[in-house]
């Protein structure tokens, strides 16, 4: 029995965990608004390029795909550090936060702009030439045509994509944002205690759980229809 | 636009550092080699445990994906290397590292096999089984092998991911790419070192990257 309190006390003891709750809270909350943000800036940024794609200027596909490429090859961490320790070097400082919002929205655009494209090419060429026959031009066919049924096919990757870039906002603890993770590693120092820790992974689940759930019921919602 | 040059693209800052990341990338390829030769066998009984018929084994099992699906990867990382200490068990950084992304990536692994082994119909089972095989055989001669070239593309966009999430392992000080060329910049002042890395990962991954795009449009078509 010995042995199991000790354990409760260094991972789950309630005195650390009601004296660092509303630090952990204002954590939840920076952790929130940073990924609306990250979600935000890297959907509309992706499907806009999307878009773009589909006229078929070749200069501007070539520099799209190179950008959804890029975006997706390299860690997030590497471009998160050369933004933040390198930049400074031109006398130019950019905010951690900033600086994880245009990264992690950066590399949610290029996932966002390769899934929406394969939505957008998986529409049967029938349904574009259809449009254009029954008098729309292409923006239109594009916009209330295909999209409409890209958007159905890209949505279970979309949230699993969406989904991991937001868990990366943790990553913003190695440049000083003030998130969940960042929180619990300062309290685990400063009372020398694992309990800290164990509260800001219980944060996590509690923020991050509905997103998990949503892509099941979006796997199911769209299972049979394979 | 000399001082960009000087300070992002320094080519003598570059080769001087060279051989510092390159002891890095060694290390960073013995980390996904163990990430992804754990994560692969991991997740395939994860995954097993999620397709089974008996609930006590189905639901844990989904319930640790979906725990696993919902913890980022950096936060099982801090909590295995500074929190198990606590509990009296002492790890290495590479120990940290490989069983947090172990954890993670069996998870993530886990579900794209469920998905594969779910699109391969319930009549080769059945075919198999009525052929004499048994459960272990038909799994390992009939469902595996076309449940696995069903969801290709998957495993291997997840395997990229791995590699770029080995550079996670920079955070508790273990020297591999990234952590090698922050230290190199933290010594010459200069930003240089973490381009290199950054051109290095991208030498790795692109022509990866490149093949996942191509597999997935051609499912698409």
């Amino acid at each position: 029995m010995d042995g199991l309190d000790r354990f409760l006390t260094t991972f789950f003891n309630a005195r650390i965990f009601a004296r660092y709750l509303p630090d952990m809270l204002a954590g939840v909350w920076t952790t929130i608004w940073l990924a609306a943000a990250v979600i935000a800036l890297g959907l509309s940024l992706g499907l806009l390029l999307a878009c773009l794609r589909a006229y078929g200027w070749r200069l501007a596909n070539f520099f799209i795909i190179c950008f959804a490429d890029m975006g997706r090859a390299l860690p997030p961490l590497v471009l998160i550090l050369i933004i933040y320790f390198g930049l400074p070097g031109l006398g130019l400082r950019v905010p951690g936060p900033l600086v994880l919002i245009l990264v992690l929205g950066t590399v949610l655009a290029a996932f966002a702009e390769e899934i929406f494209w394969a939505g957008l090419t998986s529409v049967p060429k029938g349904q574009w030439e259809a449009g254009r026959a029954t008098g729309l031009g292409f923006t239109q066919t594009l916009v209330q045509i295909a999209l409409p049924q890209a958007a159905r096919l890209a949505l279970p990757p979309l949230v699993n994509r969406v989904l991991a870039i937001s868990k990366m906002t943790a990553l913003g603890s190695v440049i000083g944002v003030s998130e969940i993770l960042s929180v619990a590693s300062t309290a685990q120092s400063f009372t020398g205690s694992a309990a800290p820790l164990t509260m800001g992974a219980i944060a996590y689940v509690i923020v991050f759980l509905p997103l998990v759930v949503l892509t099941r019921l979006l796997e199911r919602r769209f299972a049979w229809k394979v | 636009m000399q001082d960009f040059i000087r300070l992002f693209f320094n080519l003598e800052v570059m080769a001087q550092t060279l051989p510092l990341l390159m002891q890095g990338l060694w290390m960073t390829a013995k980390l996904c080699a163990a990430v992804i030769g754990l994560g692969l066998v991991g997740g395939l009984f994860l995954a097993l445990g999620a397709l089974s018929h008996r609930r006590w084994l189905r639901w844990p099992a989904f319930a640790l994906i979906d725990f696993l699906r919902a913890l980022p990867p950096l936060v099982l990382l801090i909590f295995i290397y500074s929190g198990l200490p606590f509990a009296g068990l002492a790890i290495s950084p590479f120990a940290a590292v490989a069983v947090a992304f172990f954890l993670n990536n069996s998870a993530y692994y886990a579900e794209i096999y469920r998905a594969g082994i779910q699109s391969v119909p319930t009549g080769q089972t059945e075919a198999a089984r009525a052929c004499g095989l048994t459960t272990g055989q038909t799994l390992a001669h009939v469902v595996l092998p076309q449940a696995v070239r069903n969801v290709l593309p998957d495993l291997l966009s997840n395997t990229v991911e791995v590699v770029k999430l080995t550079s996670l392992a920079s955070v508790v000080s273990l020297a591999e790419l990234l952590y090698s060329a922050n230290m190199a910049r933290s010594l010459t002042y200069n930003a240089s070192p973490l381009v290199l890395a950054a051109l290095v990962y991208l030498v790795l991954l692109w022509p990866l990257v490149r093949l996942v795009s191509r597999y997935q449009r051609r499912l698409a078509a």
